[in-house]
């Protein structure tokens, strides 16, 4: 009975991967913009939801929504200037561009807010808040919470792509940025709004993660990023329930993984990547092969 | 079949589109050398030459998707050499690029959205478009490589349409496709016409370009060969214009 | 018919076809007396110096196999720390078993280019973006795998043994010589490389990989031998470095560490990504500025990652791209000449792609 308290507590990490992941999957999956800075993204958004509380005091919920707001217009302003920069001169550029931007707000933030450890209080009662599914497995509230939300993101995310004006602007863009063009779209400020939403969410996880867990300047990089790019690979690109299903599949392996040998846990996860990596690049849901 | 168009080839005293003497390079190739072209409203205007000929590059220049080195575009007397591509559809020029470049993960539908999302004010909207290609309103919900290549062509086509252009510039329309599913295409030219569009179009077969235009202008290696009303030209002059022949056989 | 017409785009037929301007003997005789200059070195300055350049051997040599991957063969690899970290290991586990580390450093270096084959096997597939995460995820499995194993040092790391015989001057000057010799090997082997064919094939595949598969080239075959090189680089670098500090160790700030990937990387985009002078040039802005920056803590790489930024987007071809455009030189000679019938010769070395 213990594996299946493992796999749900696996599949509720999955939804903090997803929650990452999401993002990357609009950057990565439509945009094809591959950022590596992506994971220190998140971390940003930690650090500005500790710095705001910090200075404001406000309750931690508040911080969510400032989060996302200021990582929005981050976003926006990142995509204008650097990225679609890096964009204009190939995928190479994008690759050390987003390279050195998470080299430089790593150690920026290191600068800043040294290398201790921070978090963002929810009170002790959430954090370690449960209820029992039955005798024997017992699941944390705030799991729960994440998962749901990146449920919640995922459907909002999903609807916008598919039915809103912008989503579809978005998506045209990403096929072919010149038809786009010859209709009147401003390919440049729609791309900056794709931006401004997926650092949004990014900024979410990140808040999300600094509940649950804790950050340092290099978690970015240590701890997220590859899973972020896992989920969305495994899942499939260009697929945001993929990237759920992509974010469960990690967490439920590491989970595995950790039973089989405590250090055994991040081991998995990347294994899993690289095997996916190399057998199946397209991912679980895709139909399209990996360009 | 008879020229499409139902105004005289004279230029009017107001040009639709004038671009004076452009110069357009591509890195250090010279494409087009200080051509010249007056399009009045209500003509087909058909750009001709072979392949190479810079008839393209001219369309894609007009559409604003490449700088000229020198010269002016203007559009209704306004000079819009700098405008933005995606501001000169809103100023009333669209564009059917050469391969109909249409969104493959969009539907039938959502391509001729995109194309509406910055529409001007006119009489086509995305249902009057579907009347004129009545197959769309069964396919509305497909995705685009799903569709033959005449369809595609006419999608294109209805999304360049349905933002309301003033000059709509067809770039090799016929390129790829069966002469029975081209002249099929060319058939609804007349309906646009109607509306008060504008055609400026590039076309390889002369044939085709002879049948629906009002004025033809041919271009060999970046300059001007030939321009005037098709009836003018013999069809040897024509190919002597296209290949640039020095009256040799 | 006929078509006829001037066609202005043929030029005329050049009479010869040389490798270099001018006698390129004085370059490699210059070559030569600053590696004597800096082999005479220990005798001549603290050790503190000669540990400083030891530093900027080890940058030099790294930056050479990022250069040689991500300029010529158009791999940008986010995880040559794992080769890196592999050298390293490598002499600590010939050190444990008795030889001598610096004996166990070449012995290193081609273990760890033998056990770059499989690891190319998986990452050989994947493209631009998805082979930097894939080198990534690559290097931070194996990161995690080495970690597994108490007998070298687990998760801690270890120190090296074996180093304890030397006294402590001969012990700094052997690790600088050391490195020196891994820094001649490497300019020396990238040098040779690119001249070669397969730098021809090489730079065939930077300007056009289509066009340079069509007409035979053995594409896979030029990014495989470029992969194992730079692995056998790496990992001699890191050898040196295991030898310099120590010691392995494998957490953050260590060996496997995906910040060295970054400096070697900073150092080529600054000095000049795709040219042999550029890893030279910037591994010598790394040191300046590390240098100067070091009391401000990381400065000195938020710095490098600014610089690094702004040179890939506004001056692609980094410092060494700027000199050359203006001055016409080249140290290293890899392009070909034209020389028309009587006249300057024309330079024709294919120009970097975007």
């Amino acid at each position: 009975m213990v594996w299946v308290s493992d796999i749900i507590q696996g599949i509720l990490v999955g939804g903090l991967y997803a929650l990452f992941a999401c993002g990357l999957s609009l950057l990565f999956g439509v945009m094809k913009v591959v950022n590596l800075a992506h994971g220190d993204l998140a971390v940003v958004g930690a650090y500005i939801g500790i710095g705001v509380i910090a200075v404001t005091h406000m309750p931690f919920l508040w911080s969510i929504p400032v989060v996302c707001l200021l990582m929005a217009v981050l976003g926006y302003v990142l995509q204008r200037s650097l990225i679609q920069s890096a964009l204009n001169r190939g995928e190479l550029t994008t690759l050390i561009v987003t390279f050195g931007l998470s080299i430089v707000i790593e150690n920026g933030l290191q600068q800043f807010f040294t290398a201790n450890t921070r978090g963002i209080g929810v009170g002790s009662s959430l954090l370690t808040a449960s209820f029992k599914l039955n005798s024997q497995i017992q699941i944390g509230w705030l799991p729960v919470i994440i998962f749901v939300a990146a449920v919640i993101v995922l459907l909002v995310l999903q609807y916008f792509l598919s039915a809103s004006k912008y989503g579809r602007l978005i998506r045209a863009v990403a096929d072919d940025r010149e038809a786009a063009l010859l209709s009147g779209v401003n390919a440049r400020h729609v791309f900056g709004v794709a931006a401004a939403v997926a650092f949004a969410t990014v900024g979410l996880a990140g808040v999300a993660y600094g509940m649950a867990s804790t950050v340092t300047p290099f978690t970015g990089t240590q701890t997220i990023l590859l899973f972020a790019f896992a989920a969305v690979v495994i899942g499939g690109l260009g697929s945001l329930w993929g990237t759920l299903l992509g974010g469960i599949v990690l967490g439920v392996a590491q989970e595995v993984g950790a039973q089989i040998n405590i250090s055994y846990e991040q081991l998995a996860g990347y294994v899993i990547f690289l095997a996916v990596l190399v057998l199946r690049p397209q991912g679980l849901t895709a139909r399209r092969s990996q360009s | 079949m008879t020229t499409a168009s139902s105004e005289p080839s004279v230029p009017a005293s107001t040009p639709l589109l004038e671009v004076r003497d452009v110069t357009v390079h591509h890195g250090q190739l010279k494409a087009i050398s200080d051509v010249s072209l007056q399009v009045s409203p209500g003509q087909v205007y058909a750009m001709i030459g072979a392949n190479g000929a810079g008839k393209s590059t001219l369309m894609r220049t007009i559409a604003g998707l490449h700088s000229p080195t020198s010269g002016q575009i203007l559009l209704d007397g306004n000079d819009v050499t700098r405008l933005r591509p995606e501001r000169r559809a809103t100023a009333g020029i669209t564009m059917v690029p050469e391969g109909r470049r249409l969104f493959p993960s969009l539907t039938l539908e959502e391509n001729l959205k995109v194309g509406a999302s910055y529409a001007r004010t006119g009489p086509w909207d995305i249902p009057a478009v579907m009347e004129l290609f009545p197959f769309m309103k069964d396919r509305r919900k497909q995705k685009t490589a799903q569709l033959s290549g005449g369809e595609q062509q006419q999608v294109a086509i209805g999304r360049a349409l349905v933002a309301n252009p003033r000059l709509l510039l067809l770039d090799e329309l016929s390129l790829g496709l069966a002469p029975v599913i081209v002249q099929r295409i060319y058939d609804v030219l007349p309906q646009i016409l109607e509306s008060g569009v504008t055609v400026l179009l590039v076309e390889q077969d002369v044939a085709q370009a002879r049948r629906v235009a009002s004025y033809l202008h041919c271009l060999l290696e970046g300059h001007t060969t030939l321009e005037g009303p098709p009836a003018e030209f013999t069809p040897e002059q024509v190919e002597a214009a296209y290949f640039g022949m020095g009256g040799t056989h | 018919m006929t078509i006829t017409g001037e066609s202005t785009l043929l030029p005329r037929v050049a009479r010869r076809v040389t490798r270099s301007r001018r006698n390129v003997w004085w370059t490699g005789i210059v070559a030569l007396v600053i590696v004597v200059v800096f082999a005479i070195l220990p005798y001549q300055v603290y050790s503190g110096t000669t540990a400083i350049l030891g530093q900027a051997f080890v940058i030099l040599t790294l930056a050479c196999m990022w250069n040689l991957l991500a300029g010529y063969a158009g791999l940008v690899s986010v995880g040559q720390q794992m080769f890196l970290g592999l050298g390293a290991y490598f002499v600590l586990i010939g050190a444990i078993h008795g030889i001598d580390p610096f004996v166990a450093l070449p012995l290193a270096a081609i273990a760890s280019g033998v056990a770059a084959l499989p690891l190319w096997w998986l990452v050989s597939r994947l493209r631009t973006g998805y082979f930097a995460i894939g080198t990534w995820v690559l290097a931070t499995a194996v990161a995690l795998f080495v970690q597994q194993f108490q007998s070298i040092g687990g998760g801690s790391g270890m120190a090296l043994p074996g180093l304890s015989s030397f006294g402590s001057t001969l012990l700094s000057a052997y690790t600088y010589w050391a490195g020196l010799v891994v820094t001649v090997l490497a300019l020396g082997a990238t040098y040779l490389l690119l001249r070669s064919r397969v730098g021809l094939v090489l730079t065939a595949i930077r300007d056009d990989e289509k066009a340079a598969r069509s007409s035979g080239a053995r594409v896979d075959l030029a990014r495989m031998l470029v992969f194992v090189v730079a692995a056998v680089g790496c990992a001699a670098a890191g050898g040196v470095l295991a030898i310099q500090q120590l010691g392995v160790s494998p957490s953050s700030g260590g060996d496997f560490d995906v910040l060295w990937t970054a400096k070697m990387a900073f150092a080529v985009i600054i000095g000049g990504i795709g040219t042999i002078e550029g890893p030279i040039i910037g591994t010598i802005i790394y040191m300046v500025l590390q240098q100067t920056l070091q009391q401000y803590n990381e400065w000195y790489l938020i710095v490098l990652g600014v610089v690094a930024i702004a040179i890939t987007l506004f001056a692609r071809r980094g410092i060494w791209g700027l000199v050359d455009e203006h001055l016409g030189v080249r140290l290293f000679p890899v392009g070909y000449y034209l020389w028309p019938s009587g006249g300057r010769p024309v330079k024709k070395t294919a120009k970097q792609s975007g």
